[in-house]
């Protein structure tokens, strides 16, 4: 039986439980329940996947178990993801990883009970990855890039994990005057995004969308596809500002929008910054760099809806607006101004859990939808008697063919 | 024998050199502070909303009558310098308790040991997050848990959250001497120790408000210190 063609509905699968361990990480940062449960891998001292319910649905505990279980099964997904994608090749190396976590899993079960919880998790990882390896079928590969993007994937779900997984560890832990805790969280919020976009990518090339795509090689638009370039380095920009602010979990630096603490451009010398302290009825107290890191999100979200919606009108034009690039620019450019909404929204509601929530998604997609466009645009515009890129991605040199007079 | 032992003390107390003195005074706040926020999650949580003590409201000020502030800890900064003291054996108590933190604002002085418990039925985690110290976090699953902790250095306002109920909040501040005070809604400021005569530097610190410090000399084993803090909307 040819199961090549679930591959796609697979790759979607996956990247929407990813999409959906995005939001419930964010909802996890919203709420500031991240060190709910103080071990890992193990919760509560206990087996992860053995943890009692009544444990589980309390309070902050739900959202963080929760998030470590989905990311579990995200972890499975992406392992059956590449042994499929991989095709037969695969279930080497697959093999070999499986069985060398297995062993350092069983040496750490050596090390002393302290690293109990931890060898068990390693080692049962290794165990799901061989028998993933040994899946009979499968055989062909996916075409083009699309099995070193499942790899890419397989190394990524595992660094996330563990990152994961130290920024509970080593949350005290001080590198000068930031905790570990913050740093890693920062990375992982950020890593997050990306790897949801990676796997957003493969579902992309792997899906008939991508197969049927309008044939127009060497069309013009080189200079669209540098536009949404920059508007997508814009769009990074503000992930990592946000992550930045989001993981120091030290609440609105500014509570009002569009003006901060009644001025365009808030006061920060130390006498400002502790006025503004004092009238805050939170808990947190803001810094300075925190205020000035705000306004730098704030400018950059102008700055990156500006660059999305002259791209898009840009990318319409040129594409003309029934095409595929030009709806996704549509597309696009709507989930930009919602984003910039839920930005607002968000210090309109004082960092409501829920909506700051949607705002990380928001962000996500944009980064997702923003990198397809790019991948068509350059599909699209790629010189018709170009066999290098069509080498690298799925379904280029039929189109180059085909796109040749 | 019995009626020898206040004699006997007395006599004793009378060969020493006696060096006990009182600072006192009192914290105020000028200004009208944002009005408390009624912390709602705590009635809505499924396991809060059983054992809440009335209407959980945020601690950020607390005003007692004529503008006395509370949760303000005062202490001697400067002027004990080369000076050693041992920490007070008395263990103050944090305790979670329908959930929140009391006291809201501790104080201990370096070394000192102090119980960290858990009233209510479920559980709590309890995680310090201090900047100059080691920090911890632990959970404390059952009703009537208590674990000991203790700080090493000297630091203001080391904060301690629940993340299981992410709206418990309280702080505890590490002194490095024994001569210091957390005012209560009275506002007032009593030290009382082995405090020679001489000049000082009081701070007061509110976690909000902000700090102040006044210079002070104790004279015949009295002083006075009286901090006004103001609130600028």
């Amino acid at each position: 039986m040819n199961t090549d063609r679930y591959r796609f509905p697979f790759a979607l699968l996956t990247a929407l439980a990813t999409l959906g361990l995005v939001c419930m990480g964010g909802l996890v940062t919203s709420k500031g329940v991240g060190m709910a449960v103080p071990d890992w891998p193990t919760s509560f001292g206990y087996n992860m996947f053995a943890l009692p319910v009544n444990q589980w649905f309390h309070g902050g505990v739900f959202d963080e178990h929760t998030h470590r279980l989905w990311a579990s099964s995200v972890g499975l997904l992406v392992v059956l993801l590449t042994r499929w994608m991989g095709g037969s090749p695969a279930r080497k190396p697959l093999a070999v990883v499986g069985l060398l976590e297995i062993i350092a899993g069983i040496l750490l079960l050596r090390l002393g009970p302290e690293w109990k919880g931890g060898g068990a998790f390693l080692a049962s990882i290794g165990g799901v990855v061989m028998l993933a390896a040994s899946i009979p079928g499968w055989r062909s590969p996916a075409e083009g890039i699309l099995p070193r993007l499942a790899w890419m994937a397989f190394l990524l779900v595992q660094v996330q994990g563990l990152l994961g997984g130290l920024r509970v560890v080593l949350d005290k832990a001080l590198v000068g005057h930031v905790t570990l805790g913050t740093l890693f969280g920062l990375v992982h919020g950020c890593l997050g995004q990306t790897f949801f976009v990676l796997l957003g990518v493969i579902a992309l090339l792997s899906s008939p969308w991508w197969a049927r795509l309008p044939v127009h090689g060497g069309l013009q638009g080189r200079s669209e596809v540098r536009g949404l370039l920059l508007a997508i380095g814009l769009v990074a920009l503000q992930l990592i500002l946000g992550a930045s602010m989001r993981h120091q979990h030290a609440g609105l630096a500014i509570l009002d929008f569009p003006l901060a603490y009644g001025r365009w451009w808030p006061l920060t010398d130390p006498e400002s910054v502790a006025r503004y302290n004092q009238v805050r009825m939170d808990e947190s107290t803001v810094t300075a760099f925190q205020i000035q890191l705000q306004m730098m999100h704030r400018l950059g979200a102008v700055a990156a809806v500006v660059a999305i919606l002259t791209v898009s009108v840009r990318v319409g034009r040129r594409f003309g607006w029934g095409s595929p690039l030009g709806r996704g620019a549509m597309v696009w450019s709507g989930i930009a101004l919602g984003q910039f909404t839920l930005g607002m929204l968000t210090i309109w509601t004082n960092k409501a859990a829920d909506v700051a929530t949607a705002h990380v998604a928001g962000g996500a997609s944009l980064l997702w939808l923003g990198t397809a466009l790019i991948l068509t645009a350059r599909r699209l515009t790629m010189p018709a008697s170009s066999g290098t890129e069509s080498s690298r991605v799925p379904g280029l040199s039929r189109v180059a063919v085909q796109g040749t007079p | 024998m019995k009626t020898l032992v206040p004699v006997a003390a007395t006599v004793i107390a009378a060969a020493l050199p006696l060096s006990a003195a009182e600072i006192n005074g009192k914290v105020t706040l000028k200004g009208t502070p944002p009005p408390a926020a009624v912390i709602a999650a705590v009635k809505a949580d499924a396991n809060c909303g059983k054992v809440a003590v009335g209407e959980a409201k945020s601690r950020v000020y607390v005003v007692g009558a004529n503008g006395a502030l509370a949760n303000t800890v005062v202490y001697i900064k400067k002027g004990l310098e080369g000076k050693t003291f041992p920490a007070p054996t008395a263990k103050p108590e944090i305790d979670q308790k329908g959930c929140m933190y009391y006291p809201y604002v501790a104080a201990v002085m370096v070394g000192q040991k102090f119980d960290v418990k858990n009233s209510d039925p479920f559980m709590h985690n309890v995680n310090a997050t201090p900047k100059v110290n080691k920090g911890f976090n632990f959970a404390q699953a059952s009703q009537g848990q208590v674990n000991e902790k203790s700080f090493d250095k000297a630091e203001l306002g080391v904060r301690f959250a629940c993340n299981v109920h992410p709206w418990m909040i309280a702080y505890v501040n590490v002194m490095e001497n024994p001569f210091f005070v957390v005012t209560d809604e009275s506002g007032a400021v009593s030290i009382k120790g082995d405090i020679p005569d001489g000049k000082y530097t009081i701070e007061a610190f509110h976690q909000k408000a902000g700090t102040q410090v006044q210079e002070i000399e104790v004279k015949g084993g009295k002083a006075t210190v009286d901090f006004s803090f103001e609130v600028k909307s």
